[in-house]
């Protein structure tokens, strides 16, 4: 199982839990896991195609997984994933 | 006993010492120019580039200052005295290179060698930043530098208002201030800039009025209108460094568009609720916004902080940290956020770091974009693209394809 954190802004959809242990074995895996945990969560994170929206960066141990092998890049046990869309407020 | 003439004999005859061309061609091969004297003399005039430790604290902060007991150092002082005796320090303390300058910077001068004398600050100033001029990475150069430096508030709301305050005192000497909003009941919790008496006037005269009051140092610039394609080209045109402290993708995405077309570095903040994300963008050396974030957020996804709330020191705490990205940037000191996101979370007292990267296929700066930049050609909607949002249309050459961007709380 490996960690996904999850910024206020994704939280009211996630039952207020700031991260939660989801299974998989990709970074796409790991997104599913999350909308199947908690439905709420797909309009915020996930396009009409299914991939995640552009304004949506993942980030696998600190690192951004566009710049990895995206939506499949492989997941171990102990990564930390963050989900983090961009916030304008100031 | 020895007498004093005796004692500096001594001493100069059990070091190494080389004359002053010779120091120079030691120092142009990349030798470490260290200066012993007292503040009042090196701010008269010193050798550029060197580093400044008077003798008094020599043995206390020469570790910090030259860890490496191999760099090649030269001594020196006014006539050569004081330095020899430092030298013989220095070679006391383990460091294996170091001569001494014989006949001091007097000598240096003589031969029509370089010196650096700094803008002078008033005694006035000499008092008000005196914290600042102790810290050997500014000093009263550094000093000279932040009060020659042009700084551009975009918004003096919950992120400019905390950051001009420690701008203004740190002696930034020009400080611009974009806003059309006035001073409301619901700012107060957190824009600390305004003030109860003063609701219902202009954020941009209040923020001025406060600035004035804390540092007459500081020269306001006050832009009473909204940041809009029509106009960013021309509000930011001459200053050193952008702080964004705008509420909106817009502006955020117009900002970015025409810091990096004019080169200039942007310290970036947006906050919610208990939570902040921070980063420097720096045309060129590190990604831009567009970079991190090719589209923003439809706005049902993104509410701003009017919507959302948020807790008063999160902006305070992220506008300091971009204040404090503006004076490194300023002074070229430490490693500013370029490349790097900082994102704070007030509840858990914590902060975490992410990599970003630069975008090969960014629109806005590319090596592509950049090259075109550097023909003298408009990087305009057309190389942007047209699915980007909020893209500048003929930038600069009137007319725009997005409309006028939203406001600056
Ligand atoms: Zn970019």
């Amino acid at each position: 199982m490996s960690t996904v954190r999850l910024p206020a802004v994704l939280r009211a959809q996630a039952d207020g839990q700031k991260a939660i242990d989801v299974a998989g074995g990709t970074i796409r895996e790991v997104v599913a896991g999350v909308v199947e945990r908690h439905p709420a969560l797909a309009s915020q994170l996930l396009g009409p195609d299914g991939d995640l929206h552009r304004f949506v960066n993942v980030y696998l141990n600190g690192q951004d997984v566009r710049y990895l092998a995206g939506l499949e890049t492989p997941v171990g046990p102990t990564d930390e994933i963050r989900l983090l869309p961009a916030i304008a407020g100031g | 006993m020895q007498s004093s003439s005796d004692l500096l004999r001594g001493t100069q005859a059990s070091i190494r010492e080389v004359d002053a061309p010779e120091a120079a061609e030691r120092r142009k091969a990349g030798a470490t120019l260290l200066d012993v004297r007292e503040q009042v003399e090196w701010d008269a005039g010193h050798i550029p580039g060197a580093v400044f430790i008077p003798r008094g604290v020599l043995e206390e902060q020469i570790e910090a200052s030259i860890p490496d007991r191999d760099t090649p150092i030269v001594v020196y002082c006014r006539s050569g005295a004081r330095s020899a005796y430092a030298t013989k320090t220095l070679e006391q303390m383990g460091y294996r290179d170091v001569v001494n300058m014989a006949g001091g910077i007097l000598a240096w001068d003589q031969h029509g060698l370089p010196i650096e004398a700094p803008a002078n600050l008033t005694p006035a100033q000499q008092q008000r930043y005196s914290r600042h001029l102790l810290i050997p990475e500014v000093g009263s150069t550094g000093q000279v530098k932040l009060l020659e430096s042009k700084v551009l508030l975009i918004g003096a709301g919950g992120l400019g208002a905390p950051a001009a305050l420690y701008l203004a005192a740190a002696g930034v000497g020009t400080i611009g201030i974009v806003d059309f909003d006035v001073v409301e009941a619901s700012n107060l919790q957190r824009q600390v800039i305004h003030s109860t008496e003063r609701l219902g006037e202009k954020k941009v005269d209040s923020a001025r009025t406060t600035i004035q009051a804390l540092n007459p140092d500081v020269k306001v610039v006050t832009y009473d209108e909204a940041l809009g394609p029509d106009n960013v080209e021309r509000l930011i045109a001459g200053y050193d460094v952008i702080l964004d402290g705008t509420d909106t993708f817009e502006t955020r995405y117009l900002l970015n568009d025409a810091a990096v077309a004019a080169g200039i570095p942007v310290a970036h903040a947006s906050v919610f609720r208990f939570e902040g994300q921070l980063t420097t963008f720096v045309p060129y050396e590190g990604p831009c916004y567009r970079c991190l974030y090719p589209t923003p957020p439809p706005p049902e996804l993104a509410p701003g902080c009017s919507v959302a709330g948020v807790l008063g020191v999160v902006p305070g705490i992220m506008g300091m940290l971009q204040a404090n990205e503006v004076l490194k940037v300023l002074l070229g000191i430490g490693d500013p956020l370029v490349g790097r996101l900082l994102l704070f979370d007030a509840l858990d007292g914590s902060f975490s770091e992410l990599r970003l990267a630069r975008d090969p296929k960014c629109p806005i700066c590319s090596d592509e974009a950049r090259a075109r930049r550097e023909r003298g050609e408009r990087v305009t909607a057309a190389v942007v693209g047209a699915d980007q949002p909020f893209a500048l249309g003929a930038f600069g050459a009137g007319g725009a394809a997005a409309g006028s961007a939203g406001g600056v709380r």
